[in-house]
Parts: C-alpha cells; structure tokens; sequence
C-alpha cells in the first residue's frame, strides 16, 4: 500500500513541475501588461517602461520563471497588481470562502446521495428505483450554470428567502450573528449544488449494494435471522461506504471547476470570482497563483481517492 | 457464382433464395436497424428525437432568412421591449435587439460548436483510447501519464486563459480550444473497452495471421464496441452543449458580437433584466434545459439499444 502512495506522488513531482511553466509562460502569453490601465494614460512611457522593468518583465522568461518559483519556496507569490496586496494574503482570504462552500456541499451531497442510493438498491427494478434514476439522469444533463441562474431568481429574487451577493452580511455583528450570515449566505448554491450533484455517489452506492446483497456473508447472516433492517445498516451500508467515501476526493475536484459558475451567479468572493476579475485587470501574479493552486487540489483530491480505493479494493495496488 | 455453386452442390436456385432469405431473417439485426426499432417502441423518445432534428433544422434554416449584425445593431426605441410590442415576439434586450432572433442564431451557433466539439474530441478521444488500450505497455503508460497531466489541469480556468490569449478567435478556434480539454472522458471508457477486448480470441488471431496492428485496431477492435462509441458520442453532445453556453456565460466563449444561448443567459447578471426584464434570459435558459434533456433522453435510448438484455424493441 505504502509502495502504491509513494509511486502516486513521485509522478505527481514532475506533472506540477510541468504544471508551473505552463501556467508561467500562459500567463506571460496574454495580452496587454499589469500597469498601462491602471495608470494615468497621460503618463511618460519611460515610467512605463521603468516599472515594467523594475518588476522584472523585460527578463527572459526562464529568468522570470526561476524567480518565480524561488519565491515561491519562499512562500511569496508577488503582490496583486489589482489590489496592491500580496497575493498569498488576498487568495488565502477567499480561499476560506470557497472551501467553506465546497465543504458545506459535500457533505450535503452526501446527505441526500447516500439515502437514495441505499433506498434505490433496496427496491431494485421497481418504482422507487425508477424514480431515483429519472431524477438522477435529469440532474446530470442539465448543465449546473442554468439552474443556479434560475434558481437564484427564483429564490432570491421573485421569493427573496435567500441573500444573492456577497458571503456575509455588512451588518452582521461579530460572533454567533456572523457565522449565521455566512451560512445563510452558502444555503442557497450549497443546497443547489448538492441536489444536483448525487449522480455519482448514488449510481455507484447503489451497484454496491447491489452486488452485495447477493453475496455470502449476507446471505449468512440472513439464514442466521438478522433482522432485515439490520442487515442493511451494520452489514451492507458498512461495506459499501468506504469506496463512497473516495468518491469525496473526485466530487471536491469537481466542485472546485463549478465554483467559477457559483461564484459568479452569486457574485460569492472566493477563488473563482477572483480568478475571473483577474482575467479582465490581466492580474498575472494571482491567475498563475490561482491556476497552480487548482491544480495542485485537483491532484490532491485524486490522490485521495485513489489511497482511500486502494486501502479498499487490494487488487489495484501495486505489487 | 451462381452457375458455380449450381454445378457442385445440389441446391437448386428456388432453395438457395429460401434458404439465404431464413438465414437472413435469423440473422442479429443491423445496429441501426436496433436503435430504430428502440425509438419507434418508445413512444417518448420518439417525441425526443422529433424535437431535436426538428429543432436543429429549424435553426439552421431559419437563421439563414436573419441578417446578424443587422439583428445585432443597437436599437434604443426599443430598450427592453416587452413580449409581443412592436412585432418582437419574445421582447427586446437592454439593447433594443430582438431577443427571438438572437434565440435563433445563438442556438445555431451552440449547437454548431457542441456538433464540431462532440465530432473533434470524440475521434481524437476514442484513437487515444484504442491506441492506449491495444499497445498496453510502455506506449500505454506513457499515454496514461499524458492522460493524468490534462486530468490534473483545471479545465475551465486554461480555456480562459488561452481564450484570452488568443486575439482574433470566432468559432472555428474556441472549439478547437475546447476540444483539447474534452477528450479525456470518451479516451478512458474507449481504453478500458480495448483493454478488454485485445484479450480475446480474434485479435490473436488477426496477430497471428500478420494483420497489421492499424488494421486490427480500426478494422476489428473499432466495429466491435462500435455501439459504446455511439452512445457516448451521443451522450457526450449533450453534455457539450453545457461547455460553451457555459464559458459564454462567463464572458469567455463567443464574442459579445456574436450571439450563443450563453451570451444571452448572460443577460440575467444583470440585476435588472434577472428581477423584471425575465424575456431577456429565461427563454434561453429553458431552451437548454430542453435540448439537453432531450438529447440525453435520445442518448438513454440508443445505450438501451446496444444492451439487448434492457431492450424494449426488437428482440435479438
């Protein structure tokens, strides 16, 4: 097992190393520079072109890169040119947002999936079944962007229950109240977010439990007069929970892509909100940051899967 | 031929078309043949694939008749005109431009780029995935590790980047950009298919005989899980439809010029036209919902038909 994990992360050094030069040179590709907008247009070029150069943008890229990647060790990833603050600071502070969001969706996603799955397997090949798939195939289709627009005008506006900008409150007191807001404020895209995300965790519980009803140890335990409900609680959910629980590595990935959707809808600052208001001032320092920050948390989530897969099903381990 | 079989064999001509006529009736139904028969048992699909191709044609011809940058022209007389005033049928965006004929052409254009998207990353997708899945060794593993490096890569956020880095893009190049993030899903279904399927008898026996390796790819492995490739293809359209009305929702997909089901959404950001212009974007909104539920309905079907233990139709 430990041979299988060592393996994962000596290939995943050089995918970021090749990660960082891409996202570097991408960067470095786009159009326009960090200051012409920002300053006064009547401003000398030569000032220009003295803070271009003070900044290092006239340096070969590898030169740029190197330095780069040395601050970065240093845990400095340049200051936003936006908002004249470092970019560790200003990305940490939204990072607590999106994840608070993709958290807070998680585990609602599981809230609903596992239940369904468990109550769809139950009733293999009948009406609940069915009904389950329906809506499971629905959720899927539907791309996720349509209905947090729709369902923000739906409750946000025409029925006004639920906050549609922002992450908290401005008047929300310190303390128990603030907490409250920012809930309230993650209610709405979290409770969209998980109701039509179930597909996987559902479609795969289900085949789970599926396969195991009809195994030994279940059967065993029937003929020794389990209590069917039992049986499901203690002897199958418990087998089939463990490969669920991987799928919380992927689905995390997946939530980090749709964030650039939520935030957007919700105009929710974190990540991806900041990345897309990044885009449009040409913000290299933060886009790269962000870009490589991404990606790290998609491997790492995958990289968490795979161990939790690994520890459950010996046979995709490495000898 | 005929003459020939007649003089060795003592089947006369009146046998041989009975008996070629029986073989033929007990022979497994053509693919396309199954998938017909599934439609024409499933009343709803039926239903389904009417809306699509009627739909599809329905605005490709139609946006023929719209003059675009006429259409697109900003008209102030009419800013956010309601449904049905001044002959707009669907109302007028904050621009004063017919929300109708922009539904019409936007939904040409989405449709046009999740057909180009769906054709280029689903042929480049399922290649990888055979070539991966038949080579299996070194070849393989360094096409895993190709595939593991784009999986890591957060896709919306490169498509951005690499939008905006390109400065005169229309729609030939985003759906060239959005094909080099797509393929991965078909890619890994393909391979682990062709994994299996290299194990069987024919391909050693195609090894043996000295087939070439392409041709024992494309001309056997192909054909035989040719009913997966179609309906993932199917399925993957539907899907596709969400990845550029998506990224021009946004503001990265088509230019603004250019109308897309995304760019009209778009308009809901607006806190005005999202609490009381609601023809500027719901119409969009819906449509997609539609199509794709509808495509996707059409993709269930087609995956029904290739498994005959779930068919409804013929039974082969």
């Amino acid at each position: 097992m430990w041979k299988t994990i060592l393996r994962r992360i000596l290939i995943m050094i050089p995918e970021v190393i090749i990660l960082s030069i891409l996202v570097f040179l991408l960067a470095k590709a786009m159009p326009g520079d960090p200051f012409t907008g920002s300053i006064n247009p009547k401003a000398d070029p030569a000032q220009l072109h003295h803070l271009m150069k003070i900044n290092g943008l006239y340096d070969p890229w590898y030169q740029q890169y190197w330095n780069w990647v040395v601050h970065l060790f240093h845990g400095n990833l340049g200051n936003s040119y936006q908002y004249q603050e470092p970019v560790t600071r200003l990305i940490g502070s939204r990072a607590v947002n999106t994840l608070w969001l993709a958290l807070f969706t998680t585990v609602l996603t599981y809230c609903f999936a596992l239940p369904m799955g468990m109550y769809a397997a139950k009733h293999e090949g009948k009406l609940p079944d069915s009904i389950i798939r329906v809506y499971t195939y629905v959720t899927f289709c539907i791309p996720f962007f349509v209905i947090l627009v729709i369902g923000v005008w739906i409750f946000g506006y025409v029925l006004g229950w639920f906050p549609t900008t922002g992450s908290i409150s401005s008047t929300a007191n310190p303390g128990l109240p603030s907490i409250g807001s920012r809930f309230y404020h993650i209610l709405l895209p979290g409770v969209l977010g998980a109701l039509f995300g179930t597909v996987n965790v559902v479609q795969y519980l289900r085949s789970e439990v599926i396969d195991a009803k009809r195994s030994d140890y279940v059967r065993t335990a029937r003929s020794k007069g389990v209590p069917e409900k039992d049986i499901y609680r203690h002897h199958i959910f418990r087998n089939s929970l463990l490969p669920i629980a991987a799928f919380a590595g992927y689905s995390i990935t997946g939530l980090l892509n749709g964030s650039l959707f939520t935030e957007t809808v919700f105009s929710y600052p974190g990540m991806g909100l900041l990345f897309i208001n990044s885009i449009s001032y040409r913000d290299y320092t933060v886009i790269t940051a962000l870009v490589l920050i991404y990606g790290i948390l998609n491997l790492l989530g995958t990289l968490l899967s795979d161990i939790i897969l690994s520890i459950v099903d010996p046979r995709i381990r490495i000898q | 031929m005929e003459e020939n079989l007649n003089r060795h064999s003592k089947i006369s001509a009146a046998d041989l078309e009975r008996l070629s006529k029986e073989a033929q009736d007990e022979a497994t139904p053509s693919s396309a043949k199954i998938i017909w028969s599934e439609f024409k048992a499933d009343k709803p699909a039926m239903v389904a694939l009417v809306i699509v191709i009627g739909f599809i044609l329905f605005v490709m011809i139609a946006s023929l008749f719209i003059n675009t940058p006429k259409m697109m022209e900003t008209d102030i007389m009419n800013y956010n005109a309601s449904p049905g005033t001044n002959g707009f049928l669907l109302g007028a965006d904050t621009g004063g431009r017919s929300v109708g004929q922009q539904l019409i052409v936007g939904a040409r254009n989405s449709i046009g780029i999740a057909i180009g998207l769906t054709v280029i990353s689903s042929t480049f997708g399922i290649c990888w995935g055979l070539i991966s899945g038949y080579f299996n060794g070194y070849i393989d593993w360094g096409m895993q590790r190709v595939y593991d490096f784009m999986m890591m890569l957060p896709m919306t956020m490169m498509i951005i980047v690499l939008v905006t880095i390109i400065k005169n893009y229309n729609a030939v190049t985003l759906t060239l950009i959005f094909s080099i993030f797509y393929w991965e899903g078909t890619s890994r279904l393909i391979r682990s298919r062709t994994l299996s399927e290299s194990e069987k008898d024919y391909v050693a026996a195609a090894k043996t005989s000295g087939t070439s390796n392409f041709k024992i790819i494309f001309k056997e492995i192909m054909p035989n899980i040719s009913s997966l490739i179609i309906v993932d293809t199917t399925l993957s359209f539907a899907e596709n439809i969400g990845v550029e009305t998506g990224l021009s929702y946004l503001g990265f997909g088509l230019p603004i010029q250019t109308p897309s089901l995304g760019t009209l959404i778009a308009n809901a950001n607006d806190p005005n036209n999202i609490t009381q212009y609601w023809w500027t974007w719901l119409p969009a909104a819906l449509l997609i919902i539609v199509l794709c539920l509808s495509i996707s309905y059409i993709g269930q079907v087609v995956r029904r038909s290739a498994d005959a233990s779930q068919r409804h139709g013929i039974d082969a």
